[in-house]
């Protein structure tokens, strides 16, 4: 296809289908959550026609590729989508963040007394600030949503002024080790970039698998962080530092996971010998998310476990 | 691999044959006309329950319905009509124009933009089930505010939530489309500040739409797990707060007033030069004006929550950030008017309802200055003043500017002219009905009628009495829209390529009724000068 032509495909079911899936994913996971018999192989039944339809579409787009018929115009619009899309993603994760400044900063200071409130001694009789909110309230007080949270002790002597994060999760261990361990990847995906554009596939396909290897890995350790934090009574459920630790962490999570599948269909099509030194943005826009959701890590190992 | 070259294309078919064109097409035009339908039936259905609002306002004392009932009602028409009706019918100006305006063949990524139209119905046809569920459909208000929609609110609610994910990834997608085909597909020769105004404003928004959405989508994601998974973002027994919930939805709810209103700025940007038969005033102080709204509109939001609890300097600041919006609108509405200063003017439809927008948004405008100083906004906040000021700049603003685009390239659109005669009935008829409905809301509101209840106390009666009578009337007359647009449609007199003789713009350069595949190939530089506004 030459340069001066534009390229219009022609009419497309995988949307539609694509609607369909989500939708049905949607309403099986609100009925789940309602405990609707049913809602769960609903759900079950729209997450596999959305994976069809990803299937579907991406293999159509491949093809497409492969067959030549993108020019240079049709590459820079996937670039332009590709970076705006990580820019809403960027957007997605800063409301969670903003949720845990806010707390941090403003709500859990402000329960405590915090800025002349009069009110909270006489609301709150037993409390006690203390950020990552293990101390609220005595253990079975029934929280508004009709949950029941169960608090173990807090060490003496702290308060929001004093308590760090590191009280309940050790950044140097797991999420140090974790972080090293995304950084690395990213180095690696550096240099599988560096070895497709000089042409050197077995190069590629090694560098591919350590940096799908190292984010694998990741995902393993952070399933053993979970299980730690979760033994040591930090849940969901046990207020604000809970709810902000596991909602980030948890999304950031599944973030890794999506990118892994993601490497792992561009090492598939590396062997295919789908990219050439000057047309991959295929690779690079996975590369561009990777990258991306490294960068959210740092953000969560400095403000959720660390300071 | 060899599958895929059938499918190759060659741009000269037309549209495909039966229904499944509509489902399939990835054609802008067609994705533009299904966008502006199904905005006018969110439209209706939205209008249909604003009827039933002011049915049971029209007297004092429960008339018709269940307090609850009433509360879905607010709920689901502000819903509907923000995601279901005002941000469509943009997304389809958007759609249909934009590719046409900077001389390409279709939009950047044409597959994804049929997603986010078919997007829409699902989620659409999810928030109006709601209705039908145990519990009734939502009825905190469009605002949905913490601990209303965590603790309180009906199961429907997670219903609702998840419409909000899906309008979200719509929009989304339709935002990245419009950025990558703005600055990707315009014609080699066409520079930036050649682009027409709606291109510019458009770009903006979808700025705007990428910062703001996924906020939201992390709004609606926090409630969905505090009512399901037992967070507490906005639970304070856990260390969270409701107010944190005002700040997110805010910080998305602001931005997405201009989201609305920016490209009605495009809109009555082109259509006040042609029939003033002047180029349009301050072309670049356009620009700049609608970038500086869209900055500010980020760094604003905590001015709708002057009653919630605030530090006094956050009061002030916010105070003090949002008079600052005042100067970039203005010199937009002084724009306006310089290009209509000693032009020789005609009242065509279109024209009509521009003019009208630049007055009736002025004042919206105006009462938006006076809930924006947080001492006097004590006395404002939450009751009908609220409701008369985003009235005027939603309904007057956005809505008129939406029916007068629609009325100027109607005919780019159907190769046909409208009924100019019956244009100009229905304009007056709902100019002065909207006058009616929507003025005697801001003495109410002075008088202190707090919005989203369903009975008052007697000195509200006579003028509830009165904008109930005006909504009925502004209702009806969407019923004659709805024919004008269909007569047009089915009978009207063949158009000439450039209906409006004085108007400026690539769209009117294509045959009448703009073919199929427009721009195969781009325009000329000259044709490019001929047609700029900023000239």
């Amino acid at each position: 296809m030459s340069e001066q032509e534009y390229y219009v495909p022609h009419g497309t079911y995988w949307p539609i289908i694509g609607s369909i899936g989500v939708s049905t994913l949607f309403v099986g996971f609100a009925n789940q959550m309602h405990g609707v018999e049913w809602g769960a192989s609903v759900m079950a039944l729209g997450l596999a026609i959305t994976v069809f339809m990803m299937f579907g579409w991406f293999g159509q787009v491949v093809n497409e590729s492969t067959n030549g018929m993108y020019n240079k115009q049709v590459d820079r619009s996937f670039r332009w989508g590709m970076s705006w899309f990580i820019f809403s993603e960027v957007m997605f994760f800063a409301a969670f963040f903003g949720a845990l400044f806010y707390a941090r900063a403003l709500s859990v200071p402000w329960l405590g007394g915090a800025d002349n409130n009069i009110f909270t001694p006489d609301l709150w009789n037993a409390f006690s600030a203390s950020w990552h909110q293990m101390a609220f309230l005595a253990p079975g007080t029934e929280l508004q949503s009709g949950t029941t949270m169960s608090f173990p002790a807090v060490p003496e002597g702290l308060t929001i002024e004093n308590a760090t994060p590191a009280d309940v999760v050790d950044p140097w261990g797991l999420p140090a080790l974790n972080t090293a361990l995304l950084l690395a990847s990213g180095v690696t995906l550096t240099y599988a970039h560096h070895a497709l554009r000089a042409g050197h596939r077995n190069q590629i396909i090694g560098w591919l698998v350590a940096t799908i290897a190292l984010g694998v890995a990741f995902l393993g350790f952070q399933i053993m962080e979970y299980s730690h934090a979760y033994a040591d009574g930090l849940k969901m459920t046990t207020g604000i530092y809970g709810s902000t630790f596991y909602m980030l962490t948890g999304f950031h999570g599944f973030h890794v996971t999506v990118g892994a599948i993601m490497l792992t269909v561009i090492l598939y099509r590396v062997q295919k010998g789908h990219f050439d030194a000057d047309n991959h943005f295929g690779f690079e826009g996975v590369a561009w998310y990777w990258h991306f959701v490294d960068v959210v890590w740092l953000g969560l190992f400095v403000f959720v476990y660390w300071l | 691999m060899t599958t895929a070259t059938a499918s190759h294309d060659d741009h000269h078919h037309g549209p495909e044959k039966g229904l499944m064109r509509w489902v399939k097409t990835t054609n802008h035009k067609d994705i533009g006309s299904l966008y502006m339908w199904f905005a006018f039936i969110m439209l209706l259905i939205g209008g249909a329950l604003a009827m039933g609002i002011r049915a049971e306002l029209l007297a004092p004392g429960m008339q018709l319905m269940e307090p609850q009932f009433f509360n879905s009602l607010t709920t689901m028409h502000g819903l509907i009509m923000v995601f279901g009706a005002i941000m469509p019918a943009f997304v389809g100006l958007g759609n249909w124009l934009i590719p046409m305006m900077v001389g390409a063949p279709d939009m950047a990524l044409p597959r994804m933009n049929n997603w986010s139209f078919w997007i829409l119905p699902f989620a659409g046809g999810i928030l109006l089930s709601t209705f039908f569920m145990e519990g009734g459909a939502p009825a905190f208000g469009w605002t949905f505010y913490a601990p209303l929609s965590t603790t309180f609110a009906p199961d429907s609610t997670d219903f609702f939530i998840f419409a909000v994910h899906l309008l979200g990834f719509s929009s989304i997608m339709g935002a990245i489309n419009i950025i990558a085909t703005v600055l990707n597909m315009r014609a080699p020769e066409m520079k930036l500040m050649d682009m027409p105004l709606f291109v510019w404003t458009w770009l903006i928004t979808s700025f705007l739409l990428i910062g703001a959405m996924p906020v939201l989508a992390g709004a609606v994601t926090m409630m969905l797990t505090d009512r399901n998974f037992g967070t507490a973002f906005f639970d304070a027994t856990g260390g969270g707060d409701p107010v944190m919930f005002q700040h997110i939805f805010w910080f998305f709810g602001h931005p997405e007033v201009y989201i609305m209103i920016l490209p009605a700025f495009g809109v009555v940007s082109h259509i006040i030069p042609t029939f003033a038969r002047k180029p349009l005033f301050g072309y670049s102080s356009m620009v700049y004006a609608t970038a500086s709204i869209a900055f500010l509109s980020y760094i604003v939001w905590a001015h709708h929550m002057f009653l919630t609890g605030m530090p006094v300097a956050g009061e002030l600041y916010f105070m003090y950030a949002t008079m600052l919006i005042a100067v970039p609108t203005g010199v937009k509405v002084f724009n306006w008017i310089s290009t209509m200063w000693r032009g020789s003017m005609t009242f065509e439809a279109p024209m009509l309802w521009a003019v009208s927008f630049v007055f009736l948004f002025t004042i919206g405008g105006f009462s938006g200055l006076m809930l924006g100083i947080a001492p006097a906004d004590i006395q404002y906040h939450d009751t009908y003043f609220v409701v008369a000021h985003f009235h005027y700049v939603l309904v007057t603003g956005a809505l008129w500017s939406i029916i007068a685009a629609t009325f100027y390239w109607l005919p780019k659109w159907t190769g046909k002219m409208y009924n100019e005669g019956l244009a100009k009935v229905h304009f007056w008829w709902a100019i002065i009905s909207v006058n009616v409905l929507f003025f005697p809301q801001h003495f109410l509101g002075l008088a202190g009628m707090p919005r989203r209840i369903p009975d008052y106390s007697l000195q509200f009666a006579d003028f509830n009495y009165i904008s109930s009578i005006g909504g009925f009337a502004f209702g009806a007359s969407f019923i004659l829209l709805t024919y004008i647009i269909i007569d047009c449609v089915r009978n009207g007199k063949p158009a000439e390529a450039r209906p409006w003789p004085s108007a400026k713009g690539l769209e009117w350069t294509l045959e009448p009724k703009a073919q199929y595949h427009s721009f195969n190939t781009p325009p000329s530089r000259k044709l490019i000068e001929q047609e700029s506004q900023n000239s």
